[in-house]
């Protein structure tokens, strides 16, 4: 048997080969390969079904040294549990899906992502590592975002999917955060090395404990909709019913769950730990249910249903008693069982009457017997009744709220409120559209087998377990507890308790449940106002934010981005003046060493008088000619200059160039506009400083580089060698077409380029709207 | 600008001016000038006889679009950069002929590049100032 | 000298920037070409000026016998000076183009690549 394990992975390529095939297009409906499709979570059924025993199981299938983490999973009877759910009502998912889509669009592709994201929660509850289990954790996201954004023409759906997937992503990441934590102070990635006390004592005594632990706990309060995290899962309703009813009844919201569950034994027996889950879980639980019992769309009432129900494991798990243990164990197969038949039916009652709102039907009793059926089986199992395995359960959950020390009043209060609005809540499912005589909706017929029977396999399951208790109680519940507490349970589940509290409680639990049921009656002015309280709170912080950010980036863009060049070189150069600006004033010495310079002669100042005023002329002319004119006369003096010291070839160069600029200039000028005349404004003053700010700092740097002593190692190289090597005594000329002539082609290249660009720009004929000259 | 004094005079500056260029280009590798200077030159040539006699008459002149210009000179400059891979050296070696030839100095394959550059700039800023003449 | 080159390095730049940041097109293109003198002699005078000692090796001779003007900034700025060229060409055709199109040269009335 210790090879079963080991086997995963092949399991692992078998399913995901079948994600490929189905994702592969196919241009029949429903073709084989949808109709094939369940025998893949059939298979891994069976696998986990015959190849456990509930036993421990680890594997480490590879790993490298310079890695913290590897590659292994490990199966126990939590674990177990877990699989067996995901992949049993996995395939019951797959036959109502088959009979839910037949004739719709991209029946494979929703087939394709449900089989993903199976294989990622099988990920989540048989990985060993923990980094391995956040990978396939946020697999778990991203698949489901596929899934509940299926309808991906509805605004609303896409909405929602994407609030699921920032909610759960998020709360991943912070996840993440702490195992890292974890891993690092335990001085493994392992799940199954933590068991030992001596780890256990050292995580939780160490100071980064608590933190760690938030972290964890943000990762799965945001899965499993814990209360202030829970709207996204209503949302999500915006999915296929198969969908909801996979996703909210065992796997995906059942991950955070998990995962507590999973670490119950490492984190659990700490303060932090009982106050956050008992008073998150318990908040949950009832706030949850009273949203629940005023709904009267189908899938709402289950959604919320859902989150209390998670609220009531979560807060099983904070109290760690052995009855809380066995409770929880219990209560996730339970739940599994009835909410994804309520689902189912739900989906299917929308499937033929094309509406899932309670308070519009009834008397659908006459035409769908076996739907009625099941809804009160599940509504039976919901509710507690006895011989239902929901009873048991409920049962289990007093008995470990009346025994918690100190507040036993206030959690077994919460508890039973919950209970009684849950049964309420459940009946508005289960029979509520079909009691009455008058039938809200004509030629109904009994749908197609694979619409109803998978949820009735799901209903009679849920009342035979309650029966004989000994099917489930060896082989599945004592394991899962067992690994939940770290040590061995011994549970025996049992109908009769004998004539006490807890019993007592259960039949006050139900009348008061029934009588509740009477008396609601749900319509819109309850709705109004309970949606109104669901507006407050994260959901609408969450909401502020991402429009705060929005507004935020909105503002800077219209700042920055306001498409205006002046403001645009104004900022730019503003900071190169502040950088610069400090460190030319913290660096400079600002004495001159006259020696070191050239001397003056009158003709240069003469030169640079001309360049001066030209400039001056340049900036100030009216006349856009004399403008131009006197742009050349700067080009003209520098050609002087250049003459002057020493750069004949600079000179020839700057004098043609100059020449053939105003020429440009000269032959477009008249066929642009005048200078637009504006009168002196404060903006020509603030344009001014800058200015001059970066024209007394270029000075200052010049200056500066100036008292410095030149690096002529290159331009010796080449004086040196202009002759030897290149036999040219033009030391200029030499460096342009021999020693640098690549960089030389570039340039050659560039000039074509502005040129075929010109011609281009002006030879291209002009469209239509640019002729209306 | 049509006056008869510019007109006469740009007959024969333009072919002196043209040799000059030349003349600059060639003399580039030993005395201030080169490539880039005589293609200017000779672009200023074109033009000056383009503001005497009108920008068809220059055209006809040329019989060729300038633009044409860029495309061959950038091939005499690429394959006299390439020359030397031929002999086994590396991209843009100076690969020289032995002995000097009178008027110019050493012939060699920086010389043909220069060419080159002084092909591409002639082509490229003639496009540039014709067609901006040419688009009223 | 070279105090005063510095000082009309500065003003150079001064002038340039301060005619970029104006509306008028055609100004911000002179603006440009100003700017660009600039850097041209800022490189020049970083490279060290020399009277009367261009960087060409005496006609006898196969080295320089005597100091020479820096060869390096001379030729980077002979290759600035034709490229400017291109760039202000270009520049220039495209003010005219943009004008003929949106039959403004106000820079500030250009905000917007949607509506032409």
């Amino acid at each position: 048997m210790d090879s079963a394990v080991e086997k995963l992975p092949i399991l692992f390529l078998c399913i995901l080969l079948y994600i490929i095939v189905l994702a592969i297009p196919s241009v029949r409906k429903n073709g084989l390969r949808s109709k094939l499709s369940p025998l893949i979570p059939i298979g891994a059924f069976l696998f986990f079904l015959l190849g456990f025993d509930g036993n421990k199981q680890t594997a480490v299938l590879w790993s490298h040294d310079l890695l913290p983490t590897q590659l292994s999973f490990t199966i126990d009877g939590l674990g177990r549990l877990f699989a067996l759910l995901i992949t049993g009502i996995g395939s019951l998912i797959f036959i109502y899906a088959n009979g839910y889509m037949k004739g719709a669009k991209y029946t494979q592709r929703l087939q394709s992502f449900l089989l993903l994201f199976m294989l990622a929660m099988l990920g989540v509850v048989l990985s060993d590592d923990l980094i391995m289990l956040f990978i396939f954790w946020e697999l778990t996201s991203v698949s489901s975002f596929f899934l509940i954004g299926f309808k991906n023409e509805d605004e609303a759906s896409r909405k929602s999917a994407l609030q699921a997937i920032s909610i759960t992503g998020l709360g991943g990441l912070v996840m993440l955060g702490g195992f890292i934590i974890l891993g690092e102070i335990a001085g493994t990635y392992a799940i199954s090395e933590m068991h030992n006390p001596e780890t256990i004592a050292t995580i939780t005594s160490h100071a980064w404990f608590t933190p760690m632990l938030i972290f964890i706990l943000l990762g799965a309060f945001t899965k499993s909709a814990q209360f202030p995290f829970h709207f996204w899962l209503p949302g999500a309703m915006k999915a296929p019913t198969p969908v909801s009813a996979y996703l909210h009844s065992a796997t995906m919201v059942k991950a955070g769950v998990y995962l507590l569950a999973r670490f119950s034994p490492i984190l659990g027996d700490t303060p932090v730990w009982t106050i956050a889950l008992i008073s998150f879980g318990g908040v949950t639980m009832i706030y949850a249910a009273f949203q629940a019992l005023f709904r009267t769309d189908m899938k709402s009432i289950l959604a919320y249903t859902t989150v209390s129900a998670l609220g009531i494991m979560v807060f099983l798990l904070g109290m760690q008693s052995s009855d809380a243990i066995a409770a929880v164990s219990l209560f996730i197969l339970v739940h599994a069982l009835y909410k994804a038949a309520f689902f189912m039916l739900a989906g299917t009652i929308d499937h033929e009457t094309g509406t899932r709102d309670i308070s519009k039907l009834s008397g659908l009793k006459t035409a769908m017997m076996p739907l009625f059926v099941i809804g009160i089986l599940a509504a039976w199992s919901n509710g507690g009744v006895p011989p239902s395995v929901g009873f048991l359960g409920k049962d289990l959950i007093y008995e470990s709220t009346l025994a918690y020390p100190g507040l036993n009043y206030l959690l077994t209060g919460v508890s039973v409120g919950t209970n009684i609005m849950l049964f309420a809540a459940g009946l508005l499912v289960g029979w509520m559209p079909f009691r009455g005589k008058k039938i809200s909706h004509k030629n109904l017929q009994l749908p197609a087998p694979s619409l109803w029977v998978p949820a009735a396999v799901l209903a009679v399951l849920g009342m035979l377990f309650g029966l004989f208790p000994s099917l489930i109680n060896d082989s599945l519940i004592n394991p899962v507890a067992n690994s939940i507490s770290g040590q061995p349970e011994d549970i025996h589940l049992k109908l009769w308790h004998g004539l006490n509290t807890v019993l007592y409680l259960s039949l006050l639990t139900m009348g008061l449940g029934f009588l509740t049921y009477l008396v609601i009656r749900p319509g819109a002015g309850m709705l109004g106002f309970i949606e109104s309280a669901e507006r407050f709170g994260p959901r609408r912080i969450l909401h502020g934010i991402s429009h705060g950010f929005i507004g935020l980036s909105d503002w800077i863009t219209k700042i920055l981005q306001n498409g205006k060049l002046r403001i645009y070189l104004l900022v730019i150069l503003g900071f190169l003046v502040l950088i610069l600006g400090y460190v030319v004033l913290a660096e400079t010495t600002f004495t001159i060493d006259i020696d070191m310079l050239t001397n003056i002669t009158i003709y240069e100042v003469i030169i640079v008088g001309i360049l001066f005023i030209s400039v001056f002329l340049t900036l100030f002319s009216g006349s856009r000619l004399a403008a131009v004119a006197a742009m050349g006369v700067v080009g003209y003096t520098l050609c002087i200059i250049f003459v002057f010291y020493s750069a004949p070839d600079l000179a020839m160069t700057q004098f043609t160039i100059d020449t053939l600029t105003v020429i440009l200039f000269v032959l477009v000028l008249y066929r642009l506009p005048r200078f637009i005349r504006l009168d002196f404004s404060p903006r020509h003053i603030l344009d001014g400083l800058v200015a001059i700010a970066v024209g007394a700092l270029m000075t200052i740097i010049s200056l500066e580089v100036l008292q410095r002593m030149p690096e002529r190692e290159i331009s010796d190289y080449y004086a040196l060698n202009a002759y030897v090597l290149a036999k040219g005594k033009n030391v200029v000329n030499v460096i342009l077409v021999d020693f640098r002539g690549a960089d030389t082609m570039i340039e050659i290249v560039v000039l074509s380029i502005a040129a075929i660009g010109v011609y281009s720009l002006l030879k291209l004929r002009l469209r239509k709207n640019e002729k209306m000259e | 600008m049509n006056t008869i004094i510019l007109k006469t005079a740009s007959k024969y500056l333009l072919p002196l001016l043209l040799l000059f260029s030349i003349f600059v280009l060639l003399r580039g590798h030993y005395l201030p000038g080169g490539g880039f200077v005589g293609g200017l030159i000779a672009a200023i040539a074109f033009v000056l006889h383009a503001f005497a006699n009108g920008l068809p008459h220059t055209q006809r002149l040329m019989r060729i679009h300038p633009g044409f210009l860029m495309p061959f000179g950038l091939a005499i400059s690429a394959v006299s950069g390439m020359f030397p891979m031929l002999l086994n050296q590396p991209f843009m070696t100076g690969v020289w002929k032995k002995d000097p030839v009178p008027v110019i100095g050493s012939l060699g394959s920086a010389l043909f590049f220069d060419i080159g550059v002084y092909l591409v700039v002639i082509g490229a800023s003639l496009t540039i100032l014709f067609t901006i003449s040419e688009t009223r | 000298m070279e105090i005063l080159l510095a000082i009309t390095i500065g003003l150079l730049y001064a002038a340039g920037i301060f005619l970029i940041l104006r509306r008028s097109m055609v100004r911000l293109i002179i603006g440009l070409i100003l700017l660009g003198n600039g850097a041209n002699l800022l490189i020049f005078l970083l490279g060290r000026i020399s009277k009367g000692k261009p960087p060409i090796i005496p006609e006898d001779s196969k080295v320089f016998l005597d100091a020479y003007a820096d060869p390096i900034p001379q030729a980077l700025i002979l290759t600035a000076i034709v490229i400017s060229f291109g760039l202000q060409a270009y520049a220039i055709i495209l003010v005219k183009r943009a004008y003929r199109v949106v039959k403004t040269d106000d820079i500030e009335e250009m905000i917007t690549t949607d509506e032409i």
